[in-house]
């Protein structure tokens, strides 16, 4: 074999990955400016900040809007504090036992389950058995669950990141377990736990068969005021106009679209930006 | 002699199958430094680590024997709390953490309830100074402790545990990362702190034992092999293996 | 005192969210058996999976899943064509071939199309693809298979270039270096050394993937065209499992044979990715075994 052909071969093999990353990368660019440039004209003030008209065709997109903030909300105001104690027991407390491994194999099938199974289980859960009903708080606690593994590993992560002699200077001074987590940890994880945090609103924002059975509406006339109203959510919104109602200008579906996948990669770009932020800090 | 600060009776520490300590039994006299010697592996760590049950932190070792301070199970009479706020430790690399100067050395009374700012304060200046750090940082209390060099920093971890008002203090090769000043500085605040309180001096650096131990130890693979005071080890040793560690024929 | 009660509290409260995933898990479980166990009653176990009709509508209603096991085994056939060499080849390129500055730009166009919601690449697909491949093979309809195939090996190609990616990263430098230095260029230590040591990891990734595409639902309901027959090329609509749980739902009457049926459906989807995810976690552990 002579250099020549080895080194042809590298270059056709390596031209093969290239070709193979640009099939990836070039629609994924192609679909945002898509989004982009299709949805910037249907955005305006009517648009964000109005009530749907004539059986959605015009008018704003309003209370889709605030449906999924207080979706957001919910689910995050649940699996943040949940998530952050599961990953701090992970981490700081769990032994190399049957029950870690039991908790380390449920993490990864909450993290598989799909979510069309969430919506499954949140109507049979929330929505019937706890009497909930169709409400924002059954969709938020759905969504909240779904998220938990994203939340968990990431604060994992952050834990993990934070250096082992920190605990034991803690411990040598004579703190609790919980002080030293407190303290000489926690602190030192914040920026992590933040992005985990971030990333789990995205994706709560972009789902939809978890809300389909537990909170969405088709159309409301009013915004929803209590926990236990149904909601209208932009991702469902973007599925009915798309599917379930004809005739529909195509701008306002790719400006919902794009408030969606707007708000959705400002939460990524933000747990990015945190991110690095952060990794420069060294200890 | 003097009165016995530290009793150790019958230690066997294994790790998962490793014996790391056998059958070691010691006392330590109140206001001396214990140089304790050997090679790596030679259970070292783990017996300095043992004192202030900071081996606890580990699932996978396994101990039996009993350790006494001023006559009190440490095991069985004391909380990990109490005991480690009686026995300060001086980790090998200065691990200052990502804080200010002041909230170092006020992290150890602020975890034991100590609020009061005044008080605090007094702490912080006495702390620096018996780690003979005050005159350097007193101007910059507040900026981060990252920012000294590394003998500053170890003498800040000095500072830090010292603010606990311990009677026992484990340095485990406080100065295996520090240059030559910076150690002195570190040996010339250990004899001074001797005055009040019992040292336990983990070293790889057999002249650095020379220098400040009033005793010292020898260990190798897991056994005590000689005990004695600093000057009779390191003249006339009385096991072969001791003579052939100090002299540099294997370690 | 006060402060020993308060930290025996939050350590009780951190032991219950951390057994909370598996809490979760059994309650999903629990929850689908609960209410999906009864169509069992009318329908045998073995009706159920390899019935040919699903007319859950009809008068009495055929419970028949087999045209969706087919529907999403011949989406998923498509997508996983598409997206494991695509994704592999691509985790390649990212971890080996790419400059730092290159690799951190495609890592970032791949963590984008990770965050995209599946509902907009639904969206995308209609508007795009399903009138491309309507016009491209001269069809009626571009709602089929292949349209459903495609977008979802998009939505696959983020968990396979991630963690094939990591598995890559994770080979000793040493192999590498090793063969370097034996004189095999770049591309032969690529394909001799570095793909043999991460082959679970990248097996691995291959498995999320398809346990990403079979629990996939909304763009697969909005673009596979939804017809619950028994599919022969891909060139025609098909109806998944997940997508007929998420279009049927909102129209059956709680307590009903159809509503017991989709839940028996949800059963199927959740064993399926139970064994997926178990068996690629198995792969990603191999080693530290």
């Amino acid at each position: 074999m002579t250099n020549l052909t080895v080194n042809l071969k590298e270059k056709i093999g390596f031209g093969a990955l290239f070709l193979a990353t640009m099939a990836v990368v070039v629609p994924v660019l192609c679909i945002i400016w898509l989004i982009v440039t299709r949805g910037w004209s249907a955005i305006s003030w009517e648009f964000l900040f109005t009530m749907p008209r004539d059986g959605m065709r015009a008018g704003g997109i309003f209370p889709a809007i605030v449906g999924t903030f207080y979706l957001v909300l919910g689910s995050v105001a649940f699996s943040l504090p949940v998530g952050v104690m599961a990953a701090i027991y992970l981490n700081e407390y769990a032994k190399d036992n049957f029950l870690t491994r039991m908790i380390n194999l449920a993490i990864i099938n909450l993290s598989g389950v799909s979510s069309v199974v969430y919506g499954l289980f949140g109507l049979s859960l929330f929505v019937v058995f706890f009497r909930f009903g169709v409400s924002i708080i059954s969709g938020s606690l759905t969504l909240g669950i779904m998220t938990l593994p994203v939340i968990i590993t990431t604060t994992r992560e952050a834990l993990r990141a934070v250096p082992k002699p920190f605990r034991e200077v803690s411990f040598s001074l004579g703190t609790t377990r919980w002080q030293t987590i407190r303290h000489a940890v926690l602190p030192f994880a914040l920026p992590g736990i933040l992005t985990g945090a971030i990333l789990s609103i995205g994706r709560a924002a972009g789902e939809t068969a978890p809300i389909l059975f537990t909170v969405a509406a088709f159309y409301l006339p009013n915004l929803p005021n209590s926990p236990f109203d149904q909601a209208m959510a932009l991702p469902y919104h973007l599925y009915i106009i798309s599917t379930q109602i004809p005739n529909i200008r195509l701008d306002y579906r790719y400006g919902t679209a794009l408030v969606l996948v707007g708000f959705v990669l400002i939460m990524n770009i933000s747990a990015i930006v945190v991110r690095s932020k952060f990794r420069k800090k060294r200890w | 002699m003097v009165d016995k600060k530290l009793e150790i009776k019958g230690l066997n520490i294994r790790f998962e199958d490793v014996r790391a300590l056998k059958d070691l039994s010691l006392d330590i006299y109140k206001n001396e430094i214990l140089s304790v010697i050997g090679p790596s592996n030679s259970g070292k760590t783990t017996f300095l680590r043992a004192l202030n049950r900071l081996n606890d932190l580990e699932d996978r070792i396994r101990m039996e024997g009993t350790i006494l301070i001023d006559g009190r199970d440490i095991y069985g009479q004391m909380e990990p709390e109490e005991l480690r706020k009686r026995v300060g430790m001086i980790f090998a690399l200065p691990i200052p953490l990502p804080l200010s100067i002041y909230d170092n050395i006020a992290y150890g009374p602020r975890m034991s309830g100590l609020r009061e700012r005044k008080r605090l304060d007094a702490v912080i200046e006495k702390s620096l100074n018996e780690a003979f750090l005050w005159d350097e940082v007193k101007d910059r209390l507040h900026s981060s402790a990252l920012k000294l060099s590394g003998g500053q920093q170890q003498r800040l971890c000095i500072a830090r545990t010292l603010a606990l008002e311990p009677d026992i203090i484990l340095f485990d090769e406080p100065c295996s990362g520090l240059d030559p000043i910076s150690t002195s500085r570190v040996e010339d605040s250990m004899i001074e702190l001797k005055k009040t309180k019992t040292i336990v001096l983990v070293t790889n650096n057999t002249k650095q034992a020379a220098r400040v131990g009033t005793r010292t130890a020898f260990f190798l693979m897991g056994d005590l092999i000689e005990v004695d005071r600093t000057e009779k080890v390191f003249t006339a040793p009385a096991d072969q293996r001791t003579n052939d560690y100090i002299t540099g024929k294997f370690g | 005192m006060l402060k020993k009660i308060k930290e025996f509290i939050i350590e009780r409260l951190i032991f219950l969210s951390g057994i909370a995933s598996i809490v979760f898990v059994l309650l999903i479980f629990i929850f689908l058996l609960k209410e999906g166990i009864s169509i069992f009653k009318t329908v045998g176990l073995f009706d159920f999976l390899s019935g040919r009709f699903w007319y859950p509508i009809s008068d009495p209603p055929k419970l028949g899943i087999l045209p969706l096991i087919m529907g999403s085994l011949l989406v998923t056939l498509g997508a996983v064509v598409i997206a494991v060499p695509l994704g592999i080849a691509s985790a390649f390129y990212i971890a080996e071939v790419a400059s730092p500055r290159v690799r951190d730009a495609l890592k970032s166009c791949v963590e984008v199309l990770s965050a995209i919601p599946s509902v907009v690449l639904g969206f995308i697909g209609m508007v795009t693809l399903v009138p491309f491949v309507k016009a491209l093979f001269k069809i009626p309809t571009g709602l089929t298979a292949f349209s459903g195939s495609i977008m979802l090996a998009f939505m696959a190609l983020p968990t396979i270039i991630s963690i094939s990616e990591d598995a890559i990263n994770a080979v000793p430098r040493q192999y590498k270096e090793g063969a370097i230095a034996l004189g095999a260029t770049h591309w032969q230590t690529l394909y001799r050394v570095i793909i043999h040591g991460a082959m679970p990891g990248v097996i691995a990734a291959s498995m999320l993937g398809i346990g990403r595409v079979i629990g996939e639902t909304m763009a697969v309901m909005m673009i596979t065209g939804n017809a619950a027959v028994i599919p022969t090329t891909f060139l025609q609509p098909v109806r998944t499992l997940t997508a007929t749980i998420a279009a049927e739902m909102g129209e059956t009457v709680r307590g009903s044979e159809h509503y017991y049926a989709l839940f028996a459906i949800g059963i199927v989807l959740f064993v399926i990715s139970f064994l997926i995810n178990v068996t690629a976690d198995l792969f990603l552990h191999k080693d530290k075994r």
